[in-house]
């Protein structure tokens, strides 16, 4: 059974329609990544999912277990945590109070030490910047903080919402090694990117999403060979 | 030097005054965003609580048992919380997801309400029972529960033990409130809801509930400026009275001076407001109090609109 499975999703914004019956699933272990223009729906599955926009049709069941209804403070508990669109950092808070934050669901005070010192291994830039105002940080990172404050909350899942969105091409590198470190270290992810050509070589399967629907779905690595997604996401000819 | 010590004194006492109010002010906005405006009168209540807690447990008249003024403070404070509780619950959540303006409105609304309900006159059985509830239309004199006591006096000055509680007492509060925001896991929650709820939710933070505590640490922190103003000026105007309105209406500046939404600033607004009253009305004129306390709103609204410690922010159209 998949970790995560998504059943004919749709979305409603008023009476705008964004998802179309989205069927997705991410299996334990495995790095899945939605890809798709800007404005294909992919944000929003992963709104619908955290609780931040309610279905209004088909289904999301995490671990067997039907989320629907409940709210986003709930479903963080339940072992999903989200590095939204735009990171989300609070900017007036300090580094090391965000990564505070990211634990807050959580009592176990020595399990969050050492994933704290577990997350600062992995982004030894924020390790130097732990008491500066998290909104003096550079995009990349905070994009970092992002990621890992996710960690802090320990979760099963992780969605990153366009973890590469502004950032210059080194800084992506990095971003994308460290998730696959984070995945490889048995966190299981679900990763949103436009930028299909870094998704796809970090994902083990893609789908392709386009005004709301699946329109393909496979091996990121056969995703990444196929005519259509070279033509009209890899700028291949 | 006497009256340049005494003024002092005064305005201290009444700055911390105005500081406990302010932060109620400052708190909400910096959480929803909006000017509670219903937040003057839980400072009202908390006068008039006081009031008919001491009168019904017969505190009045005579000199009170050393337990009566804790008593009272707690007993106003906790009733005061859970009235913010009650309104933020009943006329502010269901406008969660409403334009500010209608949060607004309604918070004029629930003002008009609290003061005019709590003129009604005291309901029969209640009254026969010894509890004056609602407050009525009358004025009434708050019972000294804090013997009047000098402590000592300097060049002059008489210390007196009132002045010296209120001060106490509000710092003490706010020294709380200061760790409770800055030193704690919930009130750092606190400060991620004010940046970004939604962010704050997917945090596993329940957001509705830190709400809900925003308004009672808000309502309790006015309940006790409400006593200590009671035992400091024991005349109590009626609730609709625009005295009270016009209190809540300075405690606001204070807010506004400090830089709504800041904590540090509404403690240092509140004090800045008290000192500008009182020293005005003892050198100038006393005639014109309030006026100083608009011209100083005017003057920061002018020269740094986002008040003495805000932040500067662009409002997004």
């Amino acid at each position: 059974m998949p970790l995560l499975q998504i059943r004919d999703l749709s979305v409603h914004y008023g009476a705008i329609q964004a998802l179309h019956g989205v069927s997705v699933d991410v299996h334990e272990g495995e790095i899945v990544t939605l890809i798709g223009a800007n404005g294909a729906g992919k944000s929003t599955t992963l709104r619908a999912i955290s609780g931040l926009v309610k279905p209004s049709g088909g289904q999301i069941l995490f671990d067997g277990r039907p989320l629907h209804g409940l709210p986003p403070h709930e479903i963080v508990r339940l072992g999903i945590a989200q590095a939204p669109e735009g990171r989300g950092i609070f900017s007036n808070l300090t580094v090391d109070e965000n990564l505070e934050i990211g634990a807050y669901i959580r009592k176990d005070k020595d399990g969050i030490a050492r994933d704290r010192t577990r997350a600062l291994e992995l982004f030894p830039r924020l390790a130097e910047r732990l008491q500066q105002r998290a909104g003096t940080l550079s995009g990349g990172e905070q994009q970092m903080l992002a990621i890992a404050r996710a960690l802090l909350a320990r979760p099963r899942l992780m969605l990153l919402d366009e973890p590469s969105l502004g950032l210059a091409p080194r800084i992506v590198q990095t971003i994308f090694a460290i998730i696959r470190e984070i995945n490889a270290t048995g966190t299981t992810i679900l990763l949103v990117e436009q930028n299909a050509h870094m998704a796809l070589r970090a994902a083990n399967r893609g789908y392709v999403i386009e005004v709301g629907r699946v329109v393909l779905s496979d091996d990121a690595k056969a995703l990444a060979d196929s005519d259509e997604v070279r033509r009209a996401y890899l700028g291949g000819h | 030097m006497t009256r340049l010590l005494q003024t002092l004194m005064d305005g201290v006492a009444v700055g911390s005054l105005y500081a406990l109010i302010a932060l109620g002010y400052t708190m909400v906005y910096g959480i929803l965003k909006f000017i509670n405006f219903a937040h003057g009168d839980v400072f009202m209540l908390g006068a008039w609580v006081s009031f008919t807690l001491a009168a019904t447990l017969g505190f009045a008249g005579g000199a009170p048992p050393w337990f009566a003024a804790p008593l009272v403070l707690l007993g106003s404070m906790a009733l005061c919380g859970l009235l913010g509780f009650t309104v933020e619950r009943l006329a502010y959540r269901p406008l969660r997801n409403a334009p500010r303006i209608n949060v607004l409105i309604t918070a004029i609304g629930v003002s008009l309400f609290i003061e005019n309900t709590g003129q009604l006159e005291p309901i029969g059985w209640l009254a026969e029972r010894g509890l004056a509830f609602p407050f009525g239309t009358r004025p009434q004199r708050m019972p000294a529960l804090l013997p009047d006591a000098t402590l000592f006096e300097v060049v002059g000055v008489q210390v007196k033990l009132v002045d010296v509680l209120v001060i106490g007492i509000a710092f003490a509060l706010m020294g709380l409130l200061q760790w409770l925001v800055f030193g704690t896991k919930l009130g750092r929650a606190m400060r991620a809801v004010s940046h970004d709820p939604k962010t704050a939710a997917l945090m596993g933070i329940d957001v509705d509930r830190v709400i809900s505590f925003t308004f009672v640490v808000g309502s309790v922190l006015a309940a006790a400026a409400g006593f200590l103003a009671a035992e400091k000026y024991p005349s109590l105007n009626q609730p609709a009275h625009s005295t009270w309105i016009l209190l809540g209406l300075k405690a606001f500046v204070a807010a506004v001076v400090g830089g709504i939404g800041n904590v540090r600033g509404a403690m240092a607004g509140g004090l800045l407001i008290g000192m500008v009253e009182l020293f005005g009305a003892a050198y100038l004129s006393p005639q014109l109090r309030d006026v100083y306390v608009f011209s100083l709103l005017i003057v920061v609204l002018l020269v740094k609109p986002e008040g003495l410690l805000g932040k500067a922010t662009v409002e997004k159209v």
